[in-house]
């Protein structure tokens, strides 16, 4: 693992090779502390999937990283930014604006559990808005980036097809093109097939799994293990919490230490 | 003994029927209108307001906040009067007579637009407001998530979305407000219902001229309904959903028939 430096005072990329330098984050919602101090290092090219049980702030976590959910404390650093800050004239760090965030945050590709298609648009028009509408990319050109992305994703003829008209399956594969348009260095994923049929897993997975073998940076909440098995450099087990167990999925998934993980495991397995 | 002293002239009724004098017809063009340009201003107004009244900033929430409460709690024949009488009284607007591109515009009918559209809007902003609450809070973080700012993804994702949940009601509100032009008579804005009582005053025909408004009423709010299928089904389509094949009549005795999508009495 590359070691981090203190954050680079620019807002350039970090030359670490750190994709996500997430350090001792503090969330909590109302009272109840959900994340209690939870570092994670992400280095280019690695793929992390998280596991954990129900509640464990996974969830959160990923949020954090796209600045969904605004830390109280801890050092969040994505792509060599602070996300969520900038440096002001005089070299102090403030609050960037709404603007900031959103050019920081399309680096950033995030896939929900639900898809979150856009239902009046269709699969085609899903994935060019952001290119055209956030990379202020000509139409013609968005339409070859997008007919490019949703040929990766195995929907080539189904481009003209509303969300309403495809299956979960094909919803999530197009989700995913939606956010690879954008050129992402991040891709996160929230049990990207957790609201999916059994039968239709398998080539969500088969997509994901493309990318990691091309090189894509990934942080990814799973339940499939086998899929975890496969893909994932590093497994990090969540839990109330925190990060308690972290290594290769051998590691983890054959000789953890942890009695929590074990407990999970054997639930999950 | 009771002889009937019903006495219906056919001929007058069937020729203003058919055959409308030009003030009638004056009187209809002005409901259409009127009511067309309200409820457009209506929706533009509402949009703000309802965008107002999620604002984070306090401030700009209770100023909304207050325009609703204030324009939704009073009547509209109250709000027309103070507009257009109250406010010249008070030698603080006059309303005048304005000829743009040679349309000259009654002030009786700039105060009644005006009055129009910011009452409507009231109603509007609800309606609206309940629109995008209904889109999905996923639908404005995957915006975000492809590095939209909070400001184009409510233009480019929640709002045009809203528009399938605001169309409904937006329609029976426009019903309400093509009958509703009927109280205008009372800042003597020439409009359909002026019209007929002018007309039954200087000819005591006062129940076939009034039929004949009935109908002209019955028929706009008709040709309405069927614009309003016309465009949900269409709003429908371009979410890919197609809607069991119906036939026009079918959706239209639905729509009149359902209790819940007509604004009865509302006003
Ligand atoms: N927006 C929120 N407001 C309040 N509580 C929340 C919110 N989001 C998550 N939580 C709570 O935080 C805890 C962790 O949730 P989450 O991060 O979704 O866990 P996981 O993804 O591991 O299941 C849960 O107890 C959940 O109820
Ligand atoms: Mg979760």
């Amino acid at each position: 693992m590359a070691s981090f430096s203190s954050p680079s005072p620019a807002s350039s990329v970090d030359d670490t090779g750190l994709v996500v330098h997430a350090s001792e984050i503090h969330k909590s919602f109302a009272s109840q502390e959900v994340l209690k101090g939870v570092s994670l290092d992400v280095v280019r090219g690695e793929v992390v999937v998280l596991i954990g049980p129900s509640g464990s702030g996974k969830t959160t976590f990923l949020r954090c990283i796209n600045h969904f959910e605004v830390p109280n404390s801890g050092v969040m650093q994505v792509n060599g930014h602070l996300i969520g800050t900038k440096l002001d004239r005089q070299g102090k760090r403030v609050e960037a604006s709404a603007r900031e965030v959103a050019t920081q945050r399309a680096e950033i590709g995030f896939v929900f559990q639900h898809f979150n298609l856009f239902p009046n648009r269709t699969a085609l028009e899903n994935v060019m808005l952001g290119p055209i509408k956030v990379q202020k990319m000509p139409k013609e050109k968005a339409r070859t980036v997008a007919i490019d992305q949703l040929t990766k994703v195995g929907l080539a003829n189904k481009i003209d097809r509303y969300p309403a008209q495809l299956s979960g399956g094909q919803k999530q594969r197009v989700a995913i093109a939606r956010s690879l348009a954008m050129n992402p260095a991040l891709m996160l994923f929230d049990e990207p097939t957790s609201a999916l049929d059994p039968e239709v897993i398998g080539e969500v997975l088969s997509v994901i799994r493309d990318l990691a073998n091309e090189g894509m940076t990934m942080v990814i909440v799973s339940h499939e293990i086998g899929f975890a098995r496969e893909v994932a450099d590093r497994v990090a087990m969540f839990d109330d919490g925190q990060i308690v167990e972290i290594g290769t999925p051998q590691q983890v998934f054959d000789n953890p230490t942890q009695a929590r993980t074990k407990a999970f495991l054997s639930k999950v397995l | 003994m009771l002889i009937s002293t019903f006495q219906f002239n056919t001929t007058f009724f069937w020729h203003e029927l058919l055959r409308p004098s030009s003030a009638f017809l004056g009187g209809l063009w002005r409901t259409v209108y009127i009511s067309v340009i309200a409820q457009l201003l209506a929706v533009i107004v509402g949009l703000v307001v309802a965008l107002a009244r999620r604002s984070t900033l306090r401030i700009l929430r209770g100023v909304a906040g207050a325009y609703v409460w204030v324009l939704r709690g009073t009547p509209l024949l109250v709000q027309l009067v103070i507009i257009y009488d109250g406010l010249a009284a008070t030698d603080i607007y006059r309303f005048q007579d304005v000829t743009v591109l040679g349309v000259t515009v009654l002030a009786s009918v700039q105060a009644a637009i005006l009055t129009l559209a910011l009452n409507e809007s009231a109603y509007m902003s609800e309606i609206i407001r309940a629109g995008l609450a209904a889109v999905d809070a996923g639908q404005h973080e995957a915006a975000l998530s492809i590095g939209m700012t909070p400001a184009q993804a409510m233009r480019y994702v929640v709002v045009p979305q809203a528009l399938r949940f605001v169309i409904p009601p937006l329609g029976n509100d426009f019903n309400a407000m093509m009958k509703s032009t009927s109280v205008l008579s009372v800042i003597g804005v020439p409009e359909l219902f002026f019209i007929t009582q002018e007309i039954s005053s200087s000819t005591f025909h006062t129940f076939e001229i009034f039929m004949d408004a009935a109908l002209y009423y019955l028929a706009l709010t008709t040709i309405w309904a069927f614009i309003q299928t016309w465009l949900e089904a269409r709003i429908d389509r371009s979410w890919g959903i197609e809607r069991a094949q119906r036939s026009w009549w079918a959706s239209l005795r639905e729509r009149f028939q359902d209790p819940k999508t007509l604004a009865i009495g509302r006003r």
